[in-house]
């Protein structure tokens, strides 16, 4: 079966009175995509810092494969970091740095890495400082995918990345990952782009776990229902809400849980409109002003 | 794909479909996992889940180190299957709908066999 590589439990990261990860458990199966969600400021890549041993827990446990990830070379030797707006010496050419690649990735691929070049249209001969913020992205991705490092991790990838690359990116990494399995933690804001792509989801909000499940399990767990306030505050009065609007007498409401057959027809003889709800509206729901104005949260609670 | 559902369920419902309307015969081979996810742009997981539900219902059977095949008499218990649910998942919807717009069972009646002959 699977094995656990990453384990963290209590993970705590403070800056002085600022606490940016607060006692956040959970593990990373091997072989799996995970994605690591939330709003700007969440804490993903603080998290993400503390998985590549960039940084030190303030409090809890962390071991990713086995052991504590900062200053344990046989640990980073089998990571692959690709950060947000990723910086690389002006001085070099993409050239360089694909020249450097196999000397910290010992996956590394030559073949695909220039597939991945010529996907991308990366001019490898000119200086990184010349580069537009799109191709340093390319760059990056490349020496991601490339590396075949056990566990990749990719902090929002994609800055300046045309919708087109974007999804090359897509394809290239899921047909690769099919033929050379291996962890990938994808942290990303496009959340709908890559939701097909993801087998288990975790959600950070105010540097606090939110939801931690499985991708397929989070696919359609909620509806909106949508009609006349009363009969919509009747249909949903046993359910958790996670998300309220009001206009004059209609009201749409959005509901946890799954609805079976006989309670969509149930719906639909008391007119009530049933709409699904994507990951990204309901991450929006889940971690957005309307939840923490209190009342809905209490009433999930119940 | 459709946000509402599972996608596994989906991507088993399609193979199904393919094998209801004779697209894929019986003894036929299907698309490996990694052939279904590359096509819907999921993860290979997801796309192996919906095959081992099709192999859970014996719709697939799985020939060791060749792939699924389409098993023997997959087609008419599908439609047995499908046959069962057509009532609560088309009919139900369709009188509710009808009843609201004050359509009685005759005139509706009318109207479908209306369509029929048009289409």
């Amino acid at each position: 079966m699977t094995r656990t590589v990453v384990r963290a439990s209590g993970l705590t990261k403070r800056y002085g009175s600022f606490t940016a990860v607060e006692a956040v458990d959970f593990t990373v199966e091997e072989n799996r995509i995970y994605g690591l969600l939330g709003r700007n400021g969440a804490g993903k890549t603080t998290i993400m810092q503390l998985l590549t041993g960039q940084i030190f827990p303030t409090a809890g446990e962390l071991e990713v494969f086995g052991r504590p990830p900062a200053e344990h070379a046989d640990v980073l030797r089998r990571m692959c970091f690709i950060a947000e707006s990723q910086r690389y010496p002006d001085a070099y050419k993409p050239l360089h740095l694909l020249r450097a690649a196999p000397w910290y990735f010992e996956n590394w691929d030559e073949e695909f890495a220039r597939r991945l070049v010529d996907d991308f249209r990366i001019p490898l001969n000119r200086y990184v400082r010349k580069l537009s913020r799109g191709q340093l992205s390319a760059v990056g991705v490349t020496i991601g995918l490339a590396s075949r490092a056990p566990i990749t991790f990719f902090d929002e990838p994609y800055l300046g990345l045309d919708a087109v690359a974007r999804h090359v990116f897509y394809d290239r990494l899921l047909a690769d990952y099919a033929e050379h399995p291996r962890t990938i933690v994808l942290s990303t804001h496009l959340i709908d782009e890559v939701a097909n792509l993801l087998e288990h989801i975790i959600l950070i909000d105010q540097g606090r776990l939110l939801l931690d499940r499985d991708a397929e399990e989070v696919r359609g767990s909620a509806t909106t229902v949508a009609g006349t306030r009363a009969t919509v505050e009747s249909f949903t009065a046993d359910r958790p809400v996670i998300g309220r609007e009001h206009l004059g007498g209609q009201a749409s409401v959005t509901i946890d849980g799954r609805l079976d057959l006989a309670e969509r027809l149930r719906a639909k003889e008391l007119g009530l409109e049933l709409s699904p709800v994507s990951l990204q509206q309901l991450i929006v729901h889940l971690t957005g002003t309307d939840l923490h104005a209190g009342s809905a949260g209490e009433e999930a609670a119940a | 794909m459709d946000e509402s559902r599972p996608i596994f369920l989906q991507i088993a419902e399609q193979v199904e479909n393919d094998i209801i309307e004779g697209v894929l015969r019986e003894d036929e081979q299907i698309p490996s996992t990694n052939e279904l996810a590359a096509f819907h742009r999921i993860n290979p997981a997801t796309a192996l889940k919906g095959v081992n539900r099709l192999v859970d219902d014996g719709i697939v059977a799985k020939r060791r180190g060749i792939g699924m095949f389409v098993a023997p008499g997959a087609r008419a218990r599908l439609i047995e299957r499908r046959r069962a649910d057509f009532a609560a998942e088309y009919l139900r919807p369709l009188i509710i709908e009808a009843e609201k717009l004050g359509i009685d069972i005759d005139e509706l009646a009318g109207l479908l066999r209306a369509e029929r002959i048009q289409s």
